[in-house]
């Protein structure tokens, strides 16, 4: 009953507004701020963008506020960079390694979990390197290494890119030669390109799936949603851009984004997003006990950094 | 409109669906950010070209130089540039253009000027002697010498805006980069082009989409040519 979600949703997301207007501007809650007629830029990953999720969920967002949703997929490391040049309001990205330093630097604020799906190391059928089944992604990526067969990598500096760097730091391996082909693509293309040469790959779950007909390749080692090695988790974050940085920041529309993204209407949408059956992304925001953790970056507390 | 036909005929032919309206909407995009950034250049390109073809002053050859090394400059550094100039954090950041059309016209303009400058240019300076000593010797003015030249080398200067036209058209580096590639939830176009949309339909695999996409990229190529070529021969056969 889409219309019975919709209207589901209109009701959270006025509450969402409601408690964003709170502490907007002058902190004044009389009047909502007006966002209608604007537009909220949002720099994200190519795997949420490649997968459809986002022109599947963010109709109901438009219409909710009057607004529209540029959606600009660029890769965890391009889509921070744009952030950190005040070209975007909102963040959507998976490494969280780059969302502490983000946020450490003063340049993002109100960051929450969002979603998670899982890493697959995928490859030729064949398996040349003999890693089906494997239980550890690092044992996995040694096989290829002394197989030298060939491992295409995104080198793009995506939140992927960066999941792959820290399994080769994690296997003790520095990865090179001729096997080892960095493509500077998205995940798609990667998956492409893999294909063509019957390469292996790490790739994110949610673009594989949606990618999986126009591909040969099969997951070969699992991510810890079918029950493999919890290094291969893959938590997306949203972040808004601080207007104290940038003022021309569109804060009040990121946050009314973000408490929609993260309010539970938004997340059953995604995770009601199926492609081929099959379930992509895991809503993540709404849960039993918050964790604090997911505002601030990892590790940190309250007399670390007193402003 | 025979594009929305063409849109409405392709899922019937191919094993895909686009989402109706979102062809039409990249081929408009596409056409309204190429023609704007090529007239443009032609109101800018002319003047000059006439100027330098025309005129003689110390440091032409430089001019010339300058123009010639611009045909070939690699539009990825054009867009790269546009992107640091219309940033928040560059020297146009307050107008917000970046992510916009504006900004893809304007990367567009650059890339489109030299080749239409240098092509006038030509044609200008190939223009007979005799034409513009008869109109000096009718007491025509500098202007209207100019005017009679322009009209003389007409097809010269159409091949030249063609040519910016076609740089303008199909190039994807620096529109990718300044645009971003954006389309709205429905799947309307704001900043994706034919060539952005067939850069990512390749890129998830989806040849045969991308194929298509290409085909009607250089349909619209071929009629603006030849709807150019019969201004240019302004309706009338010269033989």
């Amino acid at each position: 009953m889409p219309i019975q979600r919709r209207q589901f949703i209109k009701v959270l997301g006025a509450g969402a507004l409601a408690s964003t207007a709170g502490c907007v501007g002058t902190g004044s809650n009389s009047e909502q701020p007006a966002v209608a007629g604007e537009t909220l830029t949002l720099t994200t990953t190519t795997s949420t963008y490649d997968t459809g999720l986002l022109d599947e969920i963010h109709s109901d967002f438009e219409e909710m506020y009057g607004v529209t949703v540029d959606a600009i997929a660029q890769g965890t490391g391009a889509a921070l960079e744009s952030a950190r040049n005040g070209d975007s309001d909102v963040v959507m990205v998976h490494a969280r390694g780059l969302e502490d330093e983000f946020m450490r630097n003063g340049y993002g604020i109100n960051r929450r979990d969002l979603m998670f799906n899982d890493f697959v190391i995928v490859g030729p059928e064949d398996d040349p390197a003999g890693i089906q089944g494997m239980s550890s992604a690092t044992d996995a990526l040694t096989a290829i290494a002394d197989a030298g067969a060939t491992f295409v990598s995104r080198g793009d500096n995506s939140g992927t890119h960066t999941k792959e760097l820290n399994l080769w730091e994690a296997a003790g391996t520095d990865p090179g030669g001729d096997w080892y082909q960095e493509t500077g693509t998205g995940m798609g293309e990667a998956l492409n390109i893999a294909n063509q040469q019957g390469a292996y790959t790490l790739s994110d779950r949610g673009t594989f799936i949606s990618q999986r007909s126009e591909v040969d390749l099969v997951i070969l080692v699992q991510g810890p949603i079918e029950d493999g090695p919890e290094i291969l988790a893959n938590p997306y974050g949203i972040l808004a851009v601080n207007p104290g940085v940038h003022d021309n920041a569109n804060y009040d529309l990121a946050m009314a984004y973000i408490g929609w993204i993260t309010s539970p209407g938004a997340q059953d949408a995604i995770s009601n997003y199926t492609m081929n059956g099959e379930q992509l992304f895991y809503p993540e925001a709404v849960s039993e006990d918050p964790n604090f953790q997911q505002y601030v970056p990892q590790g940190w507390s309250s007399d670390s950094t007193d402003g | 409109m025979a594009l929305e036909s063409v849109a409405q005929l392709l899922p019937t032919v191919f094993e895909f669906s686009f989402r109706e309206g979102y062809v039409p909407s990249i081929v408009y995009v596409s056409l309204y950010v190429s023609l704007v950034a090529v007239s443009l250049s032609t109101l800018f390109s002319i003047p000059v070209a006439v100027v330098l073809g025309f005129t003689e002053f110390p440091g032409k050859r430089f001019v010339q130089s300058v123009i010639n090394t611009g045909m070939g400059f690699p539009s990825v550094v054009v867009g790269l540039v546009v992107l640091f100039a219309v940033s928040n954090q560059g020297p146009l950041g307050s107008l917000g253009l970046v992510f916009t059309k504006e900004a893809m016209i304007m990367s567009q303009f650059v890339l489109a000027t030299p080749p239409i400058t240098a092509i006038s240019m030509a044609a200008i300076g190939g223009v007979d002697e005799s034409v513009s000593e008869a109109a000096r010797a009718l007491g025509g003015t500098r202007v209207d010498v100019a005017l009679v030249v322009l009209k003389e080398a007409r097809y010269g200067i159409a091949t030249a805006i063609l040519a910016g036209f076609g740089r303008a058209i199909s190039e994807v580096g620096s529109v990718l980069i300044v645009g971003g590639n954006i389309t709205s939830a429905e799947g309307i176009s704001k900043t994706r082009t034919l060539t952005t949309a067939i850069q990512l339909e390749a890129r998830q695999g989806r040849y045969e989409t991308a194929m298509v996409l290409g085909a009607v990229l250089v349909v619209l190529v071929l009629v603006v040519n030849a709807l150019v070529l019969r201004l240019g021969d302004d309706g009338v056969s010269q033989r």
